[in-house]
């Protein structure tokens, strides 16, 4: 598959990217531009069973998940998905694996939701054959291995929506789904809001749960049927593991979630929360989303006292949720958290206790093969990003030199918000982050509507609105090259350009499943 | 190159490196006698300014008249401005560069200064770390303090005058009045001989306790000045950190046309006095009320000391009203997030400027219609109250809050 790769014929896509039409042996479309491409078919499925070939007494346990592998049929150049709820607290995944390479297995395709620091072991089981490729979030080693071309396959970068959107679509099969849950019973009915491993929701093994040919379940809290709530459905489940351990609770969520005291950082935060309640956009009834990072936190403080000074209520908030969101939903500031993953120990209490606290799946939330999805009714998105350029295009997936340095998570699918505003610092360590033009575009600027740094806030001209929202205001608004030649001018000009060679390692698909742009080699 | 073969194989380091380092550079400079300049270079940013490091890295020694030498350069991200004053620092200490500068591009400064400009609230920045530097003035202090005594080690005491002037120069500290605070004498003469071509707008000296400590001072700053031809205004702020220092404090506030303004520093105060330093005050009550009275008989602005508990937002907010209201006009910070606070706590209230607003109405009234009595309703308002009204006015405008 590699020489594939090599020889795979390059076409550019309506944004000028060259990318690859044929990926790990799959003719992909290129991307024909925001909401060009129309889908066609029916979705995938899996196959039809018989409640006669399951127990009637619902006990699907096996003595171990090696066990429960060979059941399920583990064989050479399948597709083994698993979660990232654990985080890098996670074992499960990383034991599948071995418990494959034990058996002598090769060419695996992993299929994570997200990879983690915790999973740089599967280097070394590339390097022995065991796993063929990884078609997920690549970081820190794993990132590195992918960008030096020695993975055998494309590496494909993919939104969580995205990553619904293939299985359901059919463009990835799961042959086997590995789902670690911190607390399940006998049956395969699982959550992640119990146990001593609790994560919060299980979102994001939904998909595969739904549409793998098997299905494990592995747990380290086995409870008596029923296990409530049951996130995820046993009747999707092929067989039930009970292991001493799933993972390392200090790693899965963080104790306490610390705001940052970088001033620079908590004055980006500010801004943002004053440019929405300048615009407006802070109303009663509204909704917003931001995530766990330093700057998000941040802004989310900021916004409860506008919002407490200002009497307003949120209609909904979608989370990755925190302490943060938590206190603002009991304060009553809110009337839901609709939450995708729970980042501390108060986000997974309040799922598990308070009804307004509501998992969401990649299929609610971000999915863009259905009938709408939930990011594109929210009101307001704060994001982050690597690089953004001066055409509002925006980079979260590789570092300025071109090396994988973060996924995609939910990103992509936020920029449909009614106001997608990415909040950076204008420069890190010298390097500036607003640039001519995006190493690796994984956001079509037309989406991306505001850049908030600590030197002013840039608006998209598309966004007359917004424009004529601030107007008057004491916000420090300026055009985007502006910023871009201060920070140039204080970084000592503009920086060398990357060193890439022309050989694609892995690609970023937007979330129709087309091909947005490809990660090259990096030179040696 | 006579000085090359003086000193060949002596070696200067100066900066710093390491993981939790940032936007600064270590360089080690060893002189030779032959080779050339030649430059290695391990940097976070190399793959974006490798070729600008080194092409800087010569030009600095050029600058310094230094044609042969080996220069590493560990680089954390630093700036320009960073990487030339630790070369530059590195080759002095190599004993090489008598006598010469590296200056980097002078920047054009916003800000501006004036005897009696608002000083709410000035931010201390540790004169040998360049990372808090950057975006300073963006948090909109009234003044920066580029701090060369106190936060600074003895050791780098070389290291961070250059870096400080090179601040000076390249740094956009955005409206801010740009101060340094110097050694005490006699080390404070090599900063100020470092910083005063640079121009900043006011000096502070620390541990003043005699008005002679100032008159060296001013007379240091006139003799470079008129050396070099510069005009622009430089001004003074003693600091009295000590019993003594409170006693001689309409004296030291008198000393020199350049003194604008006096503030006190209780650390040392209070170990002076041998007394623990609270959060209320009490202790420094008398020493900070005889300063306020010193600086206003001198007609110069009385600042006050520092919030030292970052972290005690409500506490900082309570010590700055008080303090507005024994008659000083700022105090320092050491965290950004203290200015808005202070900046809150100097403000005039709402109910204040609403009154001196109506004060200030009824004596244009007065003016307009040639009568000497000012009146309010039915109140007489005395002279030195329309006088308070007036300035409350023009500085609240100044604070933007009319």
């Amino acid at each position: 598959m590699a020489d594939a790769v090599k020889t795979a014929e390059m076409v550019r896509n309506a944004v000028g990217r060259l990318v690859p039409s044929v990926v790990n042996g799959r003719e992909e479309v290129a991307f024909p531009g925001v909401d060009e491409y129309r889908p066609s078919g029916k979705k995938a499925a899996p196959a039809v069973r018989s409640n006669a070939d399951y127990p009637k007494n619902g006990d699907k346990r096996v003595p171990d998940l090696l066990t429960a592998l060979k059941k399920c049929g583990l064989s050479d150049g399948m597709t083994i998905s698993s979660h990232h709820h654990l985080r890098d607290g996670d074992r499960v995944a990383l034991e599948a694996l071995q418990l494959a390479a034990s058996l002598g297995v090769k060419d695996l395709r992993w299929f994570p939701s997200a990879s983690f620091p915790c999973h740089a072991p599967v280097i070394d089981l590339m390097e022995r054959g065991v796993v063929h490729h990884i078609e997920g979030s690549m970081n820190g080693p794993l990132g590195d291995y992918c960008s030096h071309g020695k993975m055998r396959g494309h590496g494909v970068l993919r939104s969580h929506g995205g990553r619904w959107q293939a299985i359901q679509d059919g463009e990835v099969h799961v042959d086997i789904a590995v789902i670690a849950a911190p607390t399940a019973d006998l049956f395969g009915n699982a959550n992640g809001v119990q146990g001593k491993s609790a994560c919060g929701g299980l979102g994001f093994a939904l998909a595969d749960s739904m549409y793998a040919d098997k299905v494990i379940v592995v747990t380290d809290n086995l409870v008596p049927f029923p296990c409530v709530p049951w996130q995820i459905q046993g009747n999707n489940v092929d067989y039930v593991v009970e292991a001493p351990s799933i993972g390392d609770p200090s790693k899965i969520v963080s104790g306490t979630t610390q705001i940052t005291r970088s001033p620079d950082r908590l004055k980006i935060a500010q801004m943002v929360a004053q440019f929405l309640k300048v615009t407006g956009i802070m109303r009663d009834g509204f909704s917003f989303q931001a995530g766990a990072g330093g700057i998000a936190l941040a802004f989310v403080d900021y916004l409860r006292g506008y919002m407490r000074e200002a009497g307003v209520k949120a209609r909904f908030v979608r989370g990755g949720s925190t302490k943060y969101l938590v206190e603002m939903l009991q304060e009553g500031l809110m009337d839901y958290i609709l939450d995708g993953q729970t980042f501390d120990l108060d986000g997974v209490r309040s799922m598990g206790t308070d009804a307004r606290h509501i998992m969401t799946s990649p299929f609610t939330s971000y999915n863009f093969h259905g009938k709408g999805n939930i990011a594109s009714q929210v009101d307001a998105v704060v994001l982050g990003a690597t690089e953004v350029d001066v055409n509002f295009n925006g980079n979260v997936v590789t570092h300025s030199d071109g090396r994988l340095l973060h996924g995609i998570g939910g990103w992509q699918n936020c920029l449909y918000a009614g106001c997608t505003i990415l909040a950076l610092p204008s420069f890190r360590d010298r390097i500036p982050v607003i640039v001519d033009e995006v190493t690796t575009l994984t956001g079509p600027g037309e989406l991306i509507d505001v850049i908030v740094t600590e030197r002013g806030i840039a608006i998209n001209p598309r966004r007359q609105d917004l424009l004529d929202a601030v107007k008057g205001s004491a916000l420090p608004v300026r055009p985007i090259e502006e910023i871009k030649d201060e920070v140039e001018k204080i970084c000592g000009g503009k920086p060398q350009k990357a060193r890439l060679t022309d050989e694609p390692v892995a690609v970023v698909k937007w979330v129709d499943g087309t091909v947005l742009d490809t990660i090259w080699k990096v030179e040696e | 190159m006579s000085t090359a073969e003086v000193v060949a194989g002596k070696c200067g380091e100066a900066g710093r490196m390491g993981k939790d380092v940032r936007s600064d550079c270590h360089v080690t400079v060893e002189l030779r006698s032959q080779g050339g300049v030649t430059v290695e270079l391990k940097s976070r940013v190399g793959a974006f300014y490798g070729d600008a490091i080194r092409a800087q890295v010569q030009s600095v020694l050029r600058d310094l008249g230094v044609a042969y030498a080996r220069v590493a350069v560990i680089d954390e991200g630093a700036l320009p401005f960073v990487i030339a004053a630790r070369v530059e620092a590195a080759v002095r200490r190599a004993g090489a560069g008598e006598g010469k500068k590296s200056l980097p591009e002078k920047a054009a400064h916003k800000g501006g200064t004036a005897q009696d400009r608002l000083r709410r609230s000035r931010l201390y920045l540790p004169g040998a770390e360049p990372k808090y530097f950057i975006n300073a003035g963006l948090h909109g202090p009234d003044a920066v303090i580029l701090d060369l005594e106190d936060s600074v080690h003895a050791n780098e005491k070389d290291t961070s005058r250059v870096l400080v002037r090179n601040a000076l120069r390249e740094v956009d500290f955005g409206a801010a009045e740009r101060m340094v605070r110097i050694n005490q004498l006699p080390m404070g003469m090599q900063d100020l001989e470092e910083v005063v071509p640079e121009q900043p707008d006011l000096i502070l000296i620390p541990k003043v306790e005699h008005a002679k400590q100032v008159i060296e001072v001013d007379q240091a700053i006139t003799q470079i000045a008129q050396r070099l031809g510069l005009t622009q205004p430089m001004w003074l702020m003693p600091i009295l950190e000590s019993a003594l220092g409170i006693e001689n404090a309409f004296a030291i506030a008198t000393a020199s046309d350049r003194v604008v303004a006096l503030t006190i520093g209780l650390e040392d105060y209070t170990a002076d006095l041998g007394v623990a330093k609270t959060k209320t005050g009490e202790e420094s009550l008398y020493a900070r009320m005889r300063l306020v009275n010193a600086a206003r008989g001198a007609g110069l602005q009385a600042i006050d000391s520092v919030f030292g508990d970052v972290g005690d937002i409500d506490g900082l907010a309570k010590w700055g009203e008080q303090s507005r209201s024994l008659g000083f006009e700022g105090m320092g910070c050491i965290h950004p997030m203290q200015i808005p606070v202070i900046h809150k706590a100097f403000a005039p209230t709402a109910s204040e400027i609403e009154k001196a607003l109506k004060i200030v109405a009824a004596f244009d009234e007065a003016q307009a219609k040639g009568t000497g009595v000012v009146s309010l309703g039915s109140k007489m308002i005395d002279a030195p109250v329309v006088l308070r009204a007036v300035k409350l006015v023009e500085r609240a405008k100044q604070m933007g809050i009319v």
